[in-house]
Parts: C-alpha cells; structure tokens; sequence
C-alpha cells in the first residue's frame, strides 16, 4: 500500500523503525498535493523546501537516538489561523495577506516539538467565519468526494486535504462546529477538545470565549494521538485548564460502549433534516444498542434556540476581537496618502481588507453591543448559554453521551448558500450547542447518504473534561462499521 | 416593520471603522434584517432570573508568575509594519481630526 494511503499511526511506527524515513513520508505527500491540489485546492500555502528540511531534522534527531513522541515523522497540514514563524500565516484575508509572524502558536510548537512535519497551511472561511471555506480571500476549497460541492467550514482546508490523502492529519479550529461540521461532510474524524482542553496563545481569535484547537485525522485513533500531542496546560492561555485529563489515545483503543448509557436529542432530527442523513443516524444509533450501549431518548428543549444565541455571542466577540486590525502595527494599509487621518485609513483598510462575511459579524456584534441594544440581545444570549449548560448538566445526570447528526445536511454545492447567510449557519445548527457549553464533542463517519451518495457524520457530546468517552463511542462505532463495510468510508470516494 | 434600517447600517459601519459604500449598505442592511429577525428568537427561552455566561469556564483572575522572560526585539516586533520611522510604527495623523 503507497505511503499516502497509511494512518498516523502505521507512519510512526515505520519510521521508528527505520523502515522509511521522514523524508520519504513527507515527499510522498508533496507529490500526492501536485497531483490532485488543483482540483480540491486546500492549501494556501506550501513551501517543499521548508517541509523537507523539517523531516531531515526529525530524522536526524530519531537517527541520533532521541525520544519523540508518537507521532515524530509523521507529516501534517497545519490551519492557516495558527502562527507560524516559518511561513505566512494569513487566517484566510487580504488584511493579513504575506503576514509573518513574528512568534509561533503553542499548538504550532507543540507540533513541532512532537516531531511532526508541517506541509502546508490550509486554507478557511475568512477568521474561521462561515460553513464552507468558500468565505476565504484566496479561493474556495473542494470537496474530495464531489468537487461541486463544499468541503465544509471554516477548516474546510484541512478536512479536504485528508480526505484526498494529502497528509494523514490536520489542525482545525472549532468555534461553532468548524472542525465537526467540516469533517462530517468529507467522511474523517474530526473532534473538538473540552474548551481550555487545547491552547489558543497564537491562534488567530474569532471568538475566545469559543475558539478551541482541535484535530482531524482519517480516523479515531489518530485524532486521539494528534489531540494528545498538542493538547495540555498552556501559561501563555488564561483560559487554558490546568488539571489532568483523561488519556483519550486509551479511550480511542478501548472501544467499549457496553453498559454506557447514550442520550439521543430529541431536538435534533425533524423538520430540515435530509431524510439520507437521518437514515444513517437512526441505524448507527441502533448499531451502538446492539453492541450493549443503553439508548434512552433525551430532551434539552432551549436546543433549538442555541443557534441564535450563537450568532449573538460570536458576532459579539469578533467585532471586538478584530478591532485590533487597525492598519497601524501590521497587515493591510490602504488609502494613507498624507492627508488622510488615522481614522480615515483604519476604516478604509477594514473595508479593503475585510471580506463580507467578516463585515457581516462585526457590524452584527457592534449592533447586538450597543447601548439600548445590548440587553435584549447580547444580554439575553448570554443567559441562553446559561440556561443551555444547564440542560446539558441535567442530561448527563441521565447519560454518558449524548449523540446527534452531525450536520442537518450533507455537503452542499458551491455557490448555493453564499448569499443566504441564515441558510449557510443551519450547517451548524447541531454543534454550536457543545460550543456555548464549552463541552466536548467528535464527528465520526457514519455511512453515506442514499441520495446523494455523500458522507453523514456521526456527533458524540460529552461533558466537559468527558473527551475520552468521545474517543470511546466513536471508536467503537468506527471498528463495527468498518468490519461491516470491509474497511474505512473513505475507500469509497471517487479517486482524484 | 424591518428590524434595522440603512441609516443605522450606516451608523453601525462608521462605529466598525468600515467604510462601505452605497451599494453595500444597502445589500448589508437587507441581510443584517434577515439575521436580527431570526436572532431576537432567544427571546423565547424564558430567562429572566438565570444568570449570564461570558464564559464556558468558571476561571477569574489567573496570572502566570511574574518572570523576566524575553520579548520581541524591536526588529521582530516592527518586521510587519505598514510603515516605520526611526526603530517606531509610522502612523497617519491622529490629531486636528475636527480641522
């Protein structure tokens, strides 16, 4: 089987023993990106040059005897809103376009550190804003599966670019389902750690109090190892938790759902739904019953309304958070021509620099903010995410995890949303909740859909610090379905 | 009854710092109607006594310890300036707006 085709873990083990090197792996990957990158197009930025000096300095440290982790060797495709010293670092918008930042993130050092092998930077929605990569400056991305079609949002670069085989696992960002909802559509595993459970020090901010960093991989076993390699206290984040977690490379190993009690929303699953989705949710369901989970019927009625209190809260804090682009320190400059006050420029730069999406949020959040305003909408909102909390408490009083679609729909035609942007949030309708909550959550593949023959996720929430029992269900889901197809999903995807 | 009209569109861009123009309030203002109607439904869940959450986490006050530590050296810190005079960030006039 060519390298390309391996998970994380089957490269690791390769190259520590010596069987293929760093280089080979990564080479390999860099020509699997020439062949099929024009047509999904998932990546902004690739320097082969950098790529390789990285996996030559990774060989030479395992050749000198030193201990990496679990990991070393293995190349990765790394979010484009994570800094990175070594290559620009741009979160998808001409205001930041050539930026090169000065520092890396923790989740880039941690990568590093790792022994991992950046390959790239892909591409996003404009600051991780938006379901379907098609709000980046650059260019939209494809999805593998049908290139008609979206490969989900914001980190639609990094659930494109392991779906075609070009790099066995990438970095995402999940603010309001932008690692899920992404990987749900492009048949991978993607998982949103605890919030806190993963740093955000030199991750571009959209939303802080939602941002959280998490993996992708083509399946659960390697997510369980990237999120381990870069999750973990960080100093640098005041937000970041500072106690011990359980090992979720464990739980992805132990695939056990006997005895675990699983919560099924009943909010989740109606009206809206693509009836080819609920199919395959409805059956993965009863496959997790057959193999001794306890199913009970769950209800956390202010669900529904969990959507808006997100386009509330996340609109809020972006136009706050992107004030910072101010023209003055760094990025895009427009319009300064010596007679232009300060002013002038900063606004004639935001229009400039900003995409419509971005200008959509900010000035969304500035009218939920303002006086007059601010109770009845930003203020109310934030009593919502209370009361949401709440509900998810009560109902894991009930249940180990509760589980949903991932995604109302599966992946939608490029172009179709753009000008609807109420249409486009329903893509996030099912995972904002686990946002609000701060709780954990994964989308594992759960069969393709009868009518369109595209990929259906699977969403696994659990509470917060809970992320093992994700790694747990969402393994054993992946091992019975995998033994009933005769391998992953994904060797049903149309070849590139 | 729209929820939000141009003139506060317009009002809402010049508070964002963005300067937009004609065409676009117009576009924006169709849109972030559309939005603030479907959004006021959290008004619906029935909250009056429950307490706000800024914040999934219940943090306050975390400091890290109190070290020297290196930082950017001026080069680095400057390297993505717009513009740059004498080891400073060159920035346009921020006085004498109201002249």
């Amino acid at each position: 089987m060519s390298l390309i085709r391996k998970t994380a873990a089957e490269l690791a083990s390769m190259i520590a023993a010596g069987e293929v090197s760093s280089v080979e792996v990564a080479e390999a990957h860099l020509d699997r990106m020439a062949e099929v990158e024009p047509k999904v197009k998932a990546f902004l930025h690739v320097d082969r040059e950098t790529t390789i000096e990285q996996a030559q300095a990774v060989d030479t440290r395992l050749r000198a005897g030193e201990k990496l982790g679990p990991l070393a060797g293995v190349p990765i495709a790394h979010k484009d809103i994570f800094t990175t010293r070594d290559m620009p670092t741009t979160a998808a918008s001409k205001i930041l376009e050539g930026w090169r930042p000065p520092y890396d993130a923790t989740v880039t050092k941690r990568l590093r550190e790792a022994g991992l092998v950046i390959l790239g930077k892909t591409n996003l929605d404009e600051f991780a804003m938006g379901s379907s990569t098609e709000n980046s400056a650059f260019h939209p991305t494809r999805n593998p599966w049908d290139l008609t079609k979206v490969p989900g949002g914001s980190s639609g670069g990094s659930s494109a670019a392991v779906a075609a085989y070009e790099a066995p696992l990438s970095t995402g960002t999940d603010t309001g389902g932008s690692i899920r909802q992404p990987a749900s559509v492009t048949g991978i595993v993607g998982m949103k750690p605890t919030y806190g459970g993963s740093s955000r020090y030199g991750l571009i901010a959209f939303a802080s109090s939602l941002d959280t960093p998490g993996p992708f991989a083509r399946n659960v076993l390697d997510a369980a190892l990237l999120q381990e390699a870069f999750s973990g206290h960080d100093p640098m984040d005041s937000t970041s938790i500072d106690a011990p977690v359980p090992s979720v490379v464990e739980a992805a190993r132990n695939a056990d759902v006997a005895g675990m009690r699983i919560g099924v929303l009943k909010e989740f699953g109606g009206e809206g739904f693509q009836p080819g989705v609920l199919a395959r949710y409805n059956e993965t369901v009863q496959l997790l019953e057959s193999l001794g989970a306890k199913v009970v019927e769950v209800s956390c009625p202010s669900f529904t309304v969990a959507l808006y209190a997100y386009y509330l809260v996340a609109p809020s804090e972006c136009s706050s958070n992107l004030a910072r682009f101010d023209a003055m320190r760094y990025g895009l400059r427009a319009g300064d021509d010596g007679t232009r006050s300060a002013e002038e420029v900063m606004a004639l730069t935001r229009a400039a620099g900003f995409g419509p999406e971005v200008k959509r949020r900010i000035m969304l959040g500035t009218y939920a903010l303002s006086s007059g305003y601010y109770d009845a909408y930003y203020g109310q909102a934030q009593k919502v995410r209370t009361v949401i909390s709440r509900e998810f408490e009560a109902a894991y009083q009930q249940v180990d995890v509760l589980v949903s679609p991932t995604t109302p729909t599966t992946a939608f035609a490029i172009g179709e949303r753009v000008d609807d942007p109420m249409a486009m949030y329903l893509a996030d309708l099912c995972t904002i909740p686990s946002n609000l909550a701060g709780n954990a959550a994964i989308s594992v593949p759960c069969g393709l859909a009868e009518e369109d023959g595209l990929p259906v996720g699977l969403q696994i929430m659990a509470p917060v610090l809970a992320d093992d029992r994700c790694y747990r269900v969402g393994a054993a889901v992946e091992q019975a379905l995998e033994s009933r197809w005769g391998g992953p999903l994904l060797k049903e995807a149309p070849s590139l | 009854m729209s929820a939000i009209t141009r003139d506060e569109v317009a009002h809402l861009a010049r508070l964002s710092r963005l300067a937009l123009t004609g065409n676009e309030l117009d576009h924006y203002a169709t849109q972030l109607d559309a939005i603030i109607e479907a959004v006021a439904k959290v008004a619906e869940v029935a909250a009056e006594d429950v307490p706000p959450s800024s914040h999934a986490l219940p943090l306050t006050n975390v400091f890290r310890a109190d070290e020297v530590r290196q930082s950017l050296t001026p080069e680095q810190a400057l390297a993505g300036a717009p513009a740059v005079e004498d080891d400073r960030f060159r920035v346009p006039r921020i006085l004498g707006e109201e002249a």
